[in-house]
């Protein structure tokens, strides 16, 4: 095994582990996370590619898939700014929302989406409680 | 006759590709200069670039027929694969048009609902501004050939769609949009590891250059083709799996309903018409473009089959939903899974009469669902709710909106000579060309389902009002009706008529997508299948079995109670239990997993 296929498996290895906590993680924030270990293992695997062709190539490294990572970082950090203002907004609005139900004669807004209503199951994202306890 | 002449260069001459640069360039520069301006001027702003962009837009169609040979610019003068170039062929052509002619009509609509007066500076800047990122995102995954490229102008769409779920900053909003940011993110991340792949397998992105490749490797012996082909399979089945999450397709569609119900009406018509359109076309180049044998490979089984179900479970849903905005959405969930018959029904070098339909169906579904979700709107302002059980009588208070509704309805259910009949027509005789007969009963049962939601909307809104007044519903009596003014029917109407009467077009206008694509024949095609559809015999094969499920759910829905009504009903809360759970975080991803390894195993087996 070279080099470039030794990262090449820690790079599949990090989608993997991240893909894990995507799908199974309890709080919202746990599965942002995870998703930047996918990231995280996808730049790895470019870099093994990079490397892979540079070698083929008689080159230490082919630069255009590093250009690529850059530029898939800078949307991966956008990806990420968004996800966590979203978060915090809907901490704050949900913190207002309860301690304005907690005051008696507040009623509902009529143009929420009342969506669990017909999902069961559904428990939306959710335990955003545990991103900023 | 100076102007034609100063202009002809561009539109029939050599220099026609430079067209396609401020078709990009011009959303762009909107999206960077609106924040500028302000809340004020934004408005301004995107209304008058998508003005000069619908022009751009006609401009390069015209160009497009006089070369009748695909336009490409390199930007810069840098070729691929190290250069971006950008390519117009004739369902580029189209979806441009498309999304030049729809944002400018919902931007119109909107214009009074988002304006600072109305609004507040930061949800009007907001809006105007994500609705330039929606166009420049479109017009950069229309005219991208590079699959790197096209990961930016997805992510653009992307970020620009999701913080229109959440204008008006309710908590569930919020909810919806970050379950839509990140199922979204883990496809972009499948996408992304796809096109690392492609690049590791032949060290270029672009979409023509792996084509050349792969047609290479044909030729080869298979010991040695074989692997290269194999992992270019594999790296298709990632970016497919990761599109199937952002087109939303049944049962990826977790992040869907809450998303498009719960955002303000225009912006779930951009939502609901265009940017799920965005993912879908990158799903067509792909395995278009870029895979050479798609008629030989299973997968079309896998997406046709999921696009069947969509069709099925998603007018179930509809038909069940108890808010207006909720039913829409549910709607164009089972309009998505139209879309993907094309896979399994395509022939041929690019795609036949099936690749015909798949289009036609994007921008029929396109207009009627922008039309439903702008009037949806609209009852929602008139009454402050769109909860149907409470809206019995609506029909009487806004008779036009209530006709409206039906016309794009009609589309949807695809009467003749709506586009939702060609397009189901288009699919039975790419089916019966290739002799699969099972595909065409689902589309028929699909477009009934569809004509009882219809049935069911139309019995409530004429129903007579509650004879008590418990104002709860009573909207014939007039008292609390927020009267919307008449003007704002007119974009509706217009999206509507157009999407009823598209079958009327001269067929001589289909053969704009058919430019570079050989062998493809849309005019041909669409003037075969409208030529049975307006005889007296042909049309009311159509509209017989529409018209009697129409009338069993008028009657149903009148009888009242009864052991029928509440064997359905359990019936009913099953499927939607089912389709509940379908929608847990858990179930989507672990479905996402499993169909990226059926693709891979359908693709490469």
């Amino acid at each position: 095994m070279n080099e470039a296929q030794l990262y090449g498996v820690c790079g599949a290895g990090l989608v993997g582990i991240g893909l894990y906590g995507a799908i199974l993680g309890r709080s919202t924030l746990r599965r942002l996370l995870a998703f930047n270990l996918v990231g995280s293992g996808v730049f790895l695997i470019f870099g093994a590619i990079a490397r892979r062709g540079g070698l083929a190539g008689g080159a230490q490294s082919d630069p255009v898939p590093q250009a690529l990572v850059i530029t898939g970082l800078v949307v991966a950090f956008a990806a990420t700014a968004l996800a966590v203002a979203l978060l915090i907004r809907l901490a704050t609005v949900a913190h207002e929302a309860a301690s304005a139900a907690a005051t008696p004669g507040s009623t509902d807004d009529p143009s929420t989406p009342a969506t669990a209503s017909q999902g069961r199951g559904e428990r939306g994202p959710g335990h955003v409680g545990a991103g900023h306890s | 006759m100076t102007l034609l002449n100063a202009i002809d260069p561009w539109l029939a001459g050599p220099r026609s590709a430079e067209l396609l640069f401020p078709t990009l360039a011009l959303p762009v520069l909107g999206l960077l200069l609106a924040p500028l301006l302000g809340a004020r001027w934004a408005r301004l702003l995107a209304l008058a670039s998508l003005v000069v962009g619908l022009v751009l837009a006609l401009a390069c169609t015209a160009a497009l027929v006089a070369a009748d040979a695909p336009l490409v610019y390199a930007l810069g003068g840098w070729a691929a694969p190290l250069g971006v170039e950008l390519r117009l062929d004739g369902p580029a052509a189209l979806m441009l048009l498309l999304t030049a002619v729809l944002l400018l009509l919902i931007g119109l609509h909107a214009a009074g609902e988002f304006s600072v007066r109305a609004a507040g500076r930061r949800a009007t800047l907001a809006f105007w501004t994500l609705l330039l990122g929606v166009w420049a995102g479109l017009d950069g995954l229309f005219l991208g050939r590079d699959l790197f490229n096209l990961y930016v102008a997805i992510e653009v769409l992307t970020f620009s769609a999701v913080p229109m779920v959440c204008l008006k900053g309710h908590a569930a909003q919020f909810q919806a949009a970050f379950q839509y940011l990140l199922f979204a993110l883990l496809g972009s991340a499948l996408y992304l590891l796809g096109a690392g792949l492609m690049l590791g397998v032949h060290g270029t992105l672009d979409i023509a250059q792996i084509r050349v490749a792969l047609d290479a490797v044909a030729t080869h012996p298979p010991d040695i083709g074989g692997d290269a082909r194999a992992a270019t399979l594999a790296a298709v089945a990632l970016m497919s799996t990761g599109l199937l999450a952002k087109t939303a397709l049944m049962p990826l569609h977790l992040w869907l309903p809450p998303a498009h119900g719960g955002a303000p009406a225009p912006a779930s018509a951009v939502l609901s018409a265009l940017v799920v359109k965005g993912s879908f076309f990158l799903l067509f180049r792909l395995w278009l473009d870029l895979v050479p044998d798609l008629p030989q490979l299973h997968v079309g089984l896998l997406l046709g089959g999921l696009g069947v179900f969509a069709i099925l479970l998603g007018n179930l849903m509809a038909l069940m939903q108890a808010r207006l905005k909720l039913l829409v959405a549910y709607s164009t969930l089972a309009q998505i899974g139209y879309l993907f018959l094309l896979f399994p029904l395509a022939s041929g070098a690019s795609g036949g009469p099936a690749a015909t339909a798949a289009l036609i169906q994007v921008v029929s579904h396109a207009l009627a669902k922008a039309s439903l979700f702008l009037l949806a709107g609209r009852i929602l302002v008139a009454f402050g709710h769109d909860r149907l059980p409470a809206l019995d009588g609506f029909g009487r208070a806004m008779p036009a909106t209530l006709l409206v509704i039906l016309m794009a309805g009609l589309a949807l259910v695809g009467l003749p000579p709506s586009g939702g009949y060609l397009v189901k027509s288009l699919y039975a005789s790419a089916a019966a060309d290739l002799g699969a007969w099972w595909w065409p009963p689902a589309l028929e049962l699909g477009g009934l389902l569809s004509a009882a939601y219809l049935a069911r909307i139309l019995s409530i809104a004429l129903s007579p009002a509650p004879a008590s007044g418990t104002g709860t519903g009573a909207a014939a009596g007039g008292g609390h009706i927020l009267r919307a003014p008449i003007t704002g029917l007119a974009a509706p109407a217009l999206l509507a008529v157009c999407a009823l009467l598209l079958g009327l077009l001269p067929p001589a206008l289909f053969s704009v997508m058919d430019v570079a694509r050989p062998g493809m024949g849309s005019a041909t095609a669409v003037a075969g299948v409208m030529l049975s559809a307006l005889t007296p015999s042909g049309f009311w094969r159509s509209a017989g079995p529409v018209l009697t499920v129409a009338l069993v759910v008028v009657l149903f829905h009148s009888a009242g109670e009864s052991a029928w009504g509440r064997r359905i009903a359990s019936i009913g809360r099953g499927v939607a239990g089912f389709e509940g759970w379908l929608r847990q975080w858990r179930t989507a991803g672990a479905l996402l997993l499993l169909f990226l390894l059926i693709q891979v195993w359908t693709s490469i087996g």
